[in-house]
């Protein structure tokens, strides 16, 4: 036991130089420096359609590329496309299991994925030869349920999973290429840089990660939440991080500066982060909470400048379209609400 | 701790001795494999919440991390203080006809204190929160099953801590039947059931029409019971009672707040719980478990290799390069300072978003190959955003082609759409990629420097969709630091950022007006229709 002990010591003995390093570059804080810039005063939106249709808690939903379809998984066991401008359900697909907690919308716009307690990532293709939308693949090896996935292309996913790992598929296959080991607890959200070479993934050890997909490494090691990190996103320009958390708060950290920029927290919200979507710019966060509300902050100056309050029960997902145009919430209460 | 909430609160009575333990050890005392610390000892480390500079009051396990313990953590620090007797709201009996209504407080008087102790400006802010609290059940309306908080002069009364969510109840129906079972015995007109609550008695009778007749007796040992208290405690108790009830089987069409992210749920300190009764009785056959409950995972403790691993990890982090912050704060600030007029919710979009004017103008713009001033402009931004618009891609590659150099963008191209292709093809389109482009004598020879030749050419002994990424990333670089540039000073980008671009829909417009002059009847003389088409 007094080898754990000593090589624990010397962690923390790490840990706390790394501490150091990290203040010899604090010149300033992301807060100082925005101090100049224009406020963007009180952001209003405004829901503009609500997708109706399912029966039972949206757990997730997925912006597809272009501008109008997204998907969004239910524990009523269904995978739902939709037209988001007509509010028409282009596909209604049913799931084998319905304890669905995750969905993804390929780039090409070709394939959906779902998965959840029944470990598995489960991928469809909507554009079938018969106009059926079928299972294409059931990438099975995650020991843990599946939390989240996010497409590379049509021939590669990634998967978080609740046995504490990420996997890059191959989709065609249905191999594992790689296995992203290192979280200390469950995986619960991923997101894929805008340069596709790199992923993060929030995590149940209150960590964020950031990993390179081909070196299959991890990069860094991002923590100071106090509880389960639910939602994670990169900031637009690919050079930073946010992560929303139960402790109640979002965190912005910076890759280059390797550390936490901004907090964005208020005594009067007590309930955790289980959704989050930077705006287009950047320059607004998006964050969906378990009090059944959005809160809008602006990154830069760390306040808060708007809520969304439309929903009767927790904000489960939120996402902001690929133009910008649009964001979408889903929630326990069923509904899908498109605002801006 | 537990005595400040004893002054506070209306004591159950002793008869029911369950209630007396749970107060001292709110969470079930069977095995975690923490060896967890007695509950009372919930001293807090220093509250990182701003809220309370005072000790934690709440009575939930300090190591209980499962996000709804968390919340009720917070919540239960301020229900603790708003009833303090100096700092809190003022809780008295008001006299009302013929009766007294003990302790109660008003709506207004929860928002304001809300309002002036979490330092919330908007009372409408300070509705929700406090209508959070009310529907986790810790406070309620004494005249209403639904659980919220109005900003009036109706009462509310607090919640017993014996019925605090976080002793984690998950009551049987059993209990639930002997409730609404005693409350038809008493003859109180306060009692009596609401249509929901009588229709599902109706069903539970139903379901346990086997065991009716033990419940029936339960529920007139527990109307004996209640009789033997004090009137004012006995209203008091009756209103907690409900309101757990409100909580644990919610008015339909509310919320039920008890309920779980299942993601979180095997991870909750107690997994394998057994079910308490909230009327004391005792568990008859096996203790039901949670179908979702499963064992705690393993992975979360560190093993000696673990720790190995971080140290190396550690050591790589610590000898990082690291930006100044007042460099990356100025890169974070251009970067949305120059993406600000394009993101639809801090500037309004020109023509109008599609979603508030249902005019999909916008997107039949963004597709037509005529792109508009602001879109041209972003391909100023950066290689990225020029490369990600086809319409930016097609004008970079024309620029190019005028200087006889457009052999770059073409294989960052055909690299790109070989990373995307069915594993099948790949590796014929990697030769044919290398034929074209790197190859001795190739058609559209590319300039590599040699170790990123080099590892190309050994890359493509075998071929993968990945085997031109380091010849990639370099063509990349030497295309944004050296044509791209070029690109936007040349006059065939200059050009197109000057012009202004008439949108479509204006001749759009046009057309279908004048479709519908035609189609209007003979009727309509030439005057009303030149009138017409002016006045649009």
């Amino acid at each position: 036991m007094g080898e754990m002990e000593e090589l624990r010591k010397e962690a923390e003995s790490l840990k706390d130089q790394i501490t150091a390093a990290r203040k010899t570059v604090q010149d300033t804080t992301l807060q100082e420096a925005a101090a100049g810039i224009t406020a963007v005063g009180r952001v209003q939106l405004k829901t503009r359609k609500t997708l109706r249709g399912h029966l039972a808690k949206i757990y997730a939903m997925h912006w597809g590329a272009d501008s109008t379809l997204c998907v969004s998984a239910s524990q009523d066991g269904k995978l739902i496309v939709w037209d988001s401008i007509t509010t028409n359900k282009v596909n209604a697909i049913p799931l084998k299991s319905s304890w669905v907690m995750t969905c993804a919308y390929a780039p090409s716009g070709n394939l959906v994925a779902c998965g959840g307690l029944d470990n598995m990532c489960s991928i469809y293709n909507l554009k079938g030869k018969d106009g059926n939308v079928k299972v294409m693949r059931e990438l099975a090896a995650h020991t843990g349920y599946l939390s989240c996935c996010r497409f590379l292309s049509d021939t590669e996913i990634i998967t978080s999973s609740g046995d504490c790992t990420c996997v890059l598929w191959d989709i065609e296959t249905g191999t594992e290429k790689t296995i992203f080991a290192g979280h200390l607890g469950d995986c619960m959200s991923l997101a894929v840089s805008p340069d596709f070479k790199f992923f993060i993934s929030g995590a149940c050890d209150f960590t964020a990660k950031l990993w390179d997909i081909r070196e299959a490494q991890c990069r860094q090691t991002f923590s100071g939440h106090e509880s389960d990190i639910n939602a994670i996103g990169f900031f637009p320009n690919g050079n930073a991080v946010i992560t929303g958390s139960d402790d109640a708060t979002c965190k912005l950290y910076d890759l280059r500066a390797d550390q936490e920029l901004n907090t964005y927290q208020d005594s009067s919200i007590m309930c955790g982060v289980t959704s989050l979507a930077p705006s287009v710019s950047g320059r607004l966060l998006l964050a969906g909470y378990d009090d059944f509300n959005v809160n809008i902050w602006d990154t830069l100056k760390s306040e808060r400048v708007g809520v969304l309050a439309g929903h009767d029960n927790r904000v489960s997902c939120i996402g902001v379209s690929s133009d910008g145009m649009a964001c979408c919430t889903g929630s326990w209460d069923s509904f899908l609400k498109i605002w801006n | 701790m537990a005595e400040a909430q004893q002054q506070q609160q209306q004591q159950p009575e002793e008869e029911e001795e369950e209630e007396e333990e749970e107060q001292q050890s709110p969470v079930e005392a069977t095995e975690t494999d923490e060896g967890s610390e007695e509950p009372q000892k919930s001293v807090h480390k220093t509250p990182t919440r701003p809220l309370l500079s005072m000790r934690s009051m709440s009575i939930v396990d300090p190591d209980d991390d499962s996000p709804n313990m968390i919340v009720y953590r917070k919540i239960e620090d301020i229900v603790t203080l708003i009833q303090d007797e100096t700092e809190g709201v003022p809780i008295r009996t008001v006299k009302s006809f013929m009766t007294k209504i003990p302790s109660v407080v008003t709506g207004t008087d929860i928002v304001q204190w809300l309002m002036k102790n979490l330092s919330i400006e908007d009372p409408a802010e300070a509705m929700h929160v406090g209508s959070l609290i009310a529907a986790q059940g810790y406070f309620f309306p004494i005249s209403d099953h639904v659980l919220s908080l109005k900003d009036d002069g109706a009462f509310y009364r607090f919640q017993a801590p014996y019925f605090w969510p976080s002793n984690c109840w998950e009551p049987e129906n059993t209990d639930y039947a002997i409730y609404l079972c005693k409350r038809t015995m008493q003859n109180k007109t306060r009692l009596e059931l609401a249509d929901y609550e009588a229709e599902n008695l109706a069903r539970l009778q139903r379901a346990f029409a086997r065991k009716w007749e033990f419940i029936y007796m339960q529920a007139e040992a527990q109307v004996k019971i209640d009789r033997k208290k004090d009137k004012t405690e006995r209203k008091i108790l009756d209103s907690q009672e409900r309101a757990f009830w409100d909580v644990h089987r919610p008015v339909p069409g509310c919320v039920n707040t008890t309920e779980m992210d299942i993601r979180k749920c095997r991870r909750m300190k107690n997994p394998h719980r057994v079910k308490k009764s909230v009327y004391g009785l005792a568990e008859e056959g096996t203790p039901s478990q949670s179908p979702i409950h499963t064992p705690l995972h393993h992975c979360r403790k560190g093993t000696k290799e673990d720790v190995e691993k971080e140290i190396l990890f550690l050591n790589t982090q610590l000898d990082r390069h690291r930006m100044k912050m007042s460099k990356v704060a100025e890169s974070l600030i251009s970067y949305s300072e120059q993406y600000m007029d394009y993101d639809q919710f801090v500037t309004v979009q020109e023509p109008s978003n599609p979603w508030t004017s249902d005019d999909p103008s916008l997107w039949d713009l963004e597709a037509s190959k005529e792109p508009s001033q602001q879109r041209v402009k972003k391909w100023g931004f950066s290689l990225e955003e020029a490369l990600k618009d086809p319409a930016g891609r097609e004008l970079f590659l024309k620029f190019l082609e005028s200087e006889f150099s457009s052999e770059n963008l073409r294989f960052w191209l055909a690299v790109q759409a070989l990373k995307r292709m069915p594993q099948q093809e790949v590796a014929q389109r990697a030769q044919e990629i290398w034929a074209e482009f790197l190859a001795e004598g190739a058609p559209s020879s590319i300039n590599l420097d040699s170790h990123s030749y080099e590892r190309t050419s050994q890359n493509l002994k075998d071929p993968g969709r990945y085997s031109y990424e380091d010849a990639q990333d370099h063509i990349y670089k030497l295309m944004k630091s050296d044509s791209y540039t070029r690109f936007l000073r040349s006059s065939l980008y200059q050009d197109l950022l000057r012009k202004k671009v008439c949108p479509e829909t204006e001749q759009g417009r046009r057309t279908s007006l004048e479709k519908f002059t035609r189609s209007v009847g003979k009727s309509l003389t030439g005057k009303r229709l030149t009138g017409l088409m002016q006045s649009s």
